[in-house]
């Protein structure tokens, strides 16, 4: 088997005395699309945002492309190739499309900004996603739609030859069609050689687009397997209980079956 | 899942646009309530009219050299107040800031006997001082920008009380500082400077075009540069044409004729700060900041450092205002940067077109809301109001370009632009 792009050891994760990442083991492939999935408040995020650099991680060890590395910062996870795409888009409206892709990340020649190649930089990578849904880069992105807002804030992970990204719920805000667009996208990513990270509650999409699957429960890592060596139910429980039959936590850790009524979560 | 190939044509990255379309683009915008600078353009167009028809002597040349002068101060303040105004934070202390530094140059001039020089540098530094103290105190501490530079109003006002030993005030004899609002630049270079200003930015729009094109980016149509770059030249042809009549009530004794030295010196600050915003990293981050806070941070940007800065720049510039001010006046009191130097400068941005909700401005529109201002002023003079009359105008004013400002937002948000 590849080495993995991405390996996290032992992640622990607290917010005062609120104990969020327990041990966390979570391993990423390129080329693959990994969902991530678990309930609110099982600690998905927070686990992204110490990859991304954002929060930084109490104990474990952070392996990329097989080297041990310490992230402190976003730069420095951007510095690796890690993008996240955030559920809030981070998107400034009153900047155009091109300004946002290349936010904090500028060209210069010299002083001044080098507007010309990020305009043509930022058109070809939309180009390459085969974005055909926005009239002209130059657009500000007050006036662009739900689903086209998400394109960009992809296609702004994806222009620096970024090799992990991201993406939270891309798809919890978008209608039918759109949400089908921006998974053909996610797809195409891994396609392209990408390591993705879907984050998503809605199973439909996880199972249309994922490779393997991650499910955290109550900041522990119940289980990570192939998408298609499990069932729509099984990741049910692994979100819900940590565990299903065989596969999750330890029984210590997960809540017995007779807790939850299967019915009532789905 | 299949993914569609791209076969089509590579999307242009913006296409090619007429001068009809960027008019009717302009007109688009307009209404869907992104007003940019006309309420200021058309409010210039219409207080002028006005007070030309009430007031004979409004248009005249010694009157028209005066609304540079008296609108001098104000429009530096509101540049630098852009700076804050675009981060959706406000100083409200800039006016006595600049009163502050007034009084450092006056004492270090009159009493210190300093030279011009060092004074001014020494004013320059207390107002990026004052800018390190509040900023920090707002993106540092966290105390809301209001209650921080309500407080520094208060305590600026004071402080020039203190330094201007309670009141008297300090005549400031410096002849190079007095030059700059009382001296004229000669007939001759006021026309090279108005050839400079046209030809410089002729040159930088064809550049533009020109690196634009070699990579197939879309580029503004040669007609639309041809009409932007003749009416500066006939506006500002016009207005060198008027300030170089002759104004001096006995020409015989003393000429007064030329551009106001303290014209080149907001045209400098202009062309420096719009480079600034509009061309380099920091400004883009500004408007980031301005427009998504979280997001400019996400994307890595030193966020408490770009929101520091804007309070140096906009303190610095109230240093300069402040000196302009002491230039106009010869002299110093504590009144410099007081009384309603402040509405007006928050007032000129506002007019002008730079929201008081953050994320959208131009330095340019400081310039713009300031010459509507010094007009409402210089006019009202004129007709005879009292200082009270003065003061409801003014306040009147400010909260119609912010009712403009708002009601523009909110129908740019209809609209979905915002």
């Amino acid at each position: 088997m590849t080495t993995p792009l991405l390996e996290l050891h032992g992640i622990n994760k607290s917010f005062g005395a609120v104990h969020v990442l327990r041990d966390v083991d979570f391993t990423v492939y390129a080329g693959e699309v990994t969902a991530l999935v678990g309930d609110n408040g099982a600690g998905k995020s927070t686990l992204v945002k110490c990859v991304g650099g954002i929060y930084p991680y109490d104990s474990g060890e952070y392996v990329f492309d097989g080297h041990p590395v310490h992230v402190h910062s976003p730069r420095e996870a951007g510095a690796l190739g890690v993008e996240i795409v955030y559920q809030d888009l981070a998107l400034c409206d009153n900047l155009d499309i091109v300004q946002n892709m290349f936010l904090g990340r500028e060209r210069r020649s010299g002083l001044i900004l080098d507007e010309p190649t990020m305009e043509q930089m930022a058109a070809q990578t939309l180009d390459r996603l085969s974005v055909r849904t926005v009239a002209s880069v130059r657009q500000q992105v007050a006036s662009l739609s739900g689903g086209q807002r998400q394109t960009v804030a992809i296609a702004k992970a994806v222009l620096w030859n970024s090799r992990l990204v991201i993406l939270d719920e891309p798809t919890a805000a978008l209608g039918v069609a759109q949400t089908a667009q921006v998974l053909e996208l996610v797809r195409q990513l891994a396609d392209n050689g990408l390591a993705v990270v879907l984050i998503s509650h809605n199973m439909n999409d996880v199972f249309a687009v994922a490779d393997r699957i991650a499910a955290l429960y109550l900041g522990r890592m119940a289980a990570q397997v192939k998408a298609s060596d499990i069932t729509h139910s099984q990741i049910v429980e692994l979100i819900t209980a940590g565990r299903s039959g065989d596969i999750g936590l330890a029984p210590a850790h997960a809540s017995t079956a007779a807790d939850i009524d299967l019915d009532e979560v789905d | 899942m299949a993914v569609q190939t791209s076969t089509a044509a590579p999307m242009a990255a913006s296409p090619n646009r007429s001068l009809a379309q960027h008019v009717s683009g302009y007109f688009r915008r307009l209404a869907g309530g992104e007003l940019g600078a006309l309420p200021a353009v058309a409010g210039l167009l219409v207080l002028c009219l006005i007070f030309t028809a009430l007031r004979p002597v409004f248009p005249s040349a010694r009157n028209f050299a005066n609304l540079f002068t008296q609108g001098a101060q104000i429009s530096i303040i509101a540049m630098g107040l852009v700076f804050v105004l675009l981060l959706g934070e406000i100083d409200l202390s800039a006016g006595f800031a600049s009163g502050v530094c007034a009084a450092v140059l006056a004492e270090l001039l009159t009493n210190w006997h300093w030279p011009w020089y060092l004074a001014i540098l020494t004013a320059l530094v207390t107002g990026v001082v004052i800018g390190l103290v509040l900023g920090t105190l707002v993106a540092k501490v966290r105390i809301p920008s209001f209650v921080v530079t309500l407080a520094a109003f208060l305590a600026f006002q004071g402080v020039a009380l203190l330094m201007l030993k309670n009141g008297a005030n300090i005549s400031v004899s410096d002849p190079v500082v007095n030059a700059i609002e009382n001296k004229n630049l000669p007939v001759w270079l006021s026309w090279v400077l108005l050839v400079a200003v046209v030809v410089g930015y002729l040159a930088v729009q064809l550049l533009r075009v020109r690196s634009r094109a070699a990579r197939g980016l879309g580029t503004d149509p040669l007609s639309l540069i041809a009409i932007k770059t003749g009416g500066i030249a006939v506006l500002g042809g016009l207005a060198v044409y008027f300030l170089n009549i002759e104004r001096s009530f006995n020409p015989l004794r003393v000429s007064l004729r030329g551009v106001p030295i303290v014209v080149p010196l907001i045209l400098l600050l202009l062309v420096v700060w719009s480079f600034i915003l509009s061309r380099t990293g920091y400004g883009r981050h500004i408007y980031a900041v301005g427009g998504n806070r979280e997001a400019a941070r996400r994307a890595g940007i030193n966020v408490d450092r770009i929101r520091i800065s804007a309070f140096v720049i906009c303190s610095g510039m109230a240093a300069i205002g402040g000196i302009v001010a002491a230039s106009r006046a010869n002299s110093v009191d504590p009144n410099t940067g007081g009384s309603n130097i402040l509405l007006y400068a928050v007032g000129a941005a506002v007019i002008g077109g730079t929201s008081l909700f953050g994320g959208k401005g131009r330095v340019l529109d400081a310039v713009l809301g300031g010459a509507v201002v010094a007009v409402i002023d210089n006019g009202m003079g004129l007709m005879g109001y009292s200082a009270g009359t003065k003061y409801v105008v003014t306040g009147i004013v400010l909260l119609a370009a912010a009712g403009i400002d708002a009601l523009s937002r909110r129908r740019a948000a209809a609209s979905g632009l915002r």
